[in-house]
């Protein structure tokens, strides 16, 4: 068989593999350096699209050791952050900023 | 204040570490302060212009556009430190030379120097940017006032940027006949530190599924927030639950360049 089919090929499947879009969004909100919701129930084993909206007037920084994850939401601003596929658990999230109130977790099941 | 100084340390400590490895690194070469110093204050302005377009780089691509912009950075930075330590493996021989004759190589073999001084300015430039838009935010949200928030946020610096000043002079105690190897042991450690972050910011982006699952999980053990896991993270890019793609990402950067820059070195020490 010629190698560039092979190659075309292996391309073409990682590629597809690439393709599949994240169908879980879910909307999270930060107003008054707090999250809402707190508690977010997303799918297991699915990859999950965070649609991140910052209404203070301050930044402030998604963080999450469990869900390895870390962005930066400018005061204002709306950024997506990807996570998942996640096993079923509890996986804490807060802002960096204002760790005392900005709390929240993400339960996967 | 003491908020603000601990959150300001931890983004200054990253920058602060590089600096002082590279610095160490380059100790031999002329002009070597005046070119880090150069990179640091790029750094440092591109900081203040990032941080006043944060807010529209993060709508861009649908809102993973900061992660662009760090893709960019990261892979930039990569990519200087690449060129110089390859470029310091293809000039070794003249550079020990020079080194014996004068006390230290010359001007002409500062060669790949500007490399290393853009990879100061995209490490400064990153971590700068969320500070300065950090340390904004307290001011105008105003629930601490302003001299709390700037004194907070110098102390923090200052303690930063005393640790990155400390491995420096501790690499200084070190034998010149090992710490060239040594250093460059720790250059490619930064290497694969910077290809994990690319890694990680790739898969939060979506651009990249594979090897999602995390490789360990050494959180109980040593935490990313402790001040040893901080200061491992700087140094050697310890990360307490990285993803599979990011270990292989990293095993594959430094042990890529690291064999390449031997390569060339057995080439041009034999030639």
């Amino acid at each position: 068989m010629d190698k560039s089919f092979i190659y075309a090929a292996i391309i073409g499947a990682l590629l597809t593999s690439q393709a599949h879009a994240a169908d879980n969004e879910v909307v999270l909100t930060i107003k008054n350096h707090q999250f809402a919701p707190a508690e977010i129930k997303v799918p297991a084993n699915q990859r999950i699209k965070l649609d991140v909206h910052n209404q203070d007037s301050t930044p402030e920084e998604f963080e999450s050791h469990s869900l390895n994850r870390e962005k930066l939401i400018p005061a204002g601003a709306k950024a997506a952050i990807y996570i998942g596929p996640l096993k079923p658990g509890r996986y804490d999230f807060f802002g960096e900023f204002n760790p005392s109130t900005a709390k929240g977790v993400v339960v996967a099941e | 204040m003491f908020g603000t100084g601990l959150i300001v340390f931890r983004e200054t400590l990253e920058a602060a570490l590089f600096v002082g490895i590279v610095a160490a690194a380059t100790r031999t070469v002329a002009h070597r302060t005046r070119w880090l110093a150069l990179g640091a204050a790029l750094g440092a302005l591109g900081s203040l212009l990032m941080a006043a377009a944060m807010a529209q780089i993060s709508s861009w691509a649908n809102g993973v556009g900061q992660d662009l912009v760090t893709v960019a950075i990261l892979g930039f930075a990569l990519l200087m430190l690449a060129w110089h330590t390859i470029w310091v493996s293809a000039h070794a021989r003249e550079m020990t030379e020079d080194a014996r004759r004068l006390g230290s190589s010359a001007a002409k073999e500062a060669g790949a120097l500007w490399a290393v001084a853009l990879a100061v300015a995209m490490t400064v430039l990153r971590e700068g940017a969320e500070t300065v838009l950090f340390v904004a935010g307290l001011v105008s949200g105003g629930t601490e006032g302003t001299g709390s928030v700037m004194l907070g946020a110098v102390i923090g610096l200052m303690l930063g940027v005393a640790v990155g000043w400390l491995i420096y002079a501790g690499l200084g105690k070190v034998q010149p006949r090992r710490l060239f190897g040594i250093t460059n042991v720790l250059i490619l450690l930064l290497a694969g530190s910077l290809a994990s972050q690319l890694a990680r910011t790739l898969q939060q982006a979506d651009w990249l599924h594979w090897l999602s699952d995390n490789a360990w999980d050494s959180s109980s053990l040593l935490s990313n927030d402790s001040l040893l896991g901080m200061l491992l993270h700087g140094v050697v890019g310890y990360d307490a639950n990285p993803s599979q793609l990011q270990v292989l990402f990293y095993v594959l950067t430094s042990v890529l360049i690291g064999w390449s820059a031997r390569q060339i070195r057995l080439r041009s020490t034999r030639a």
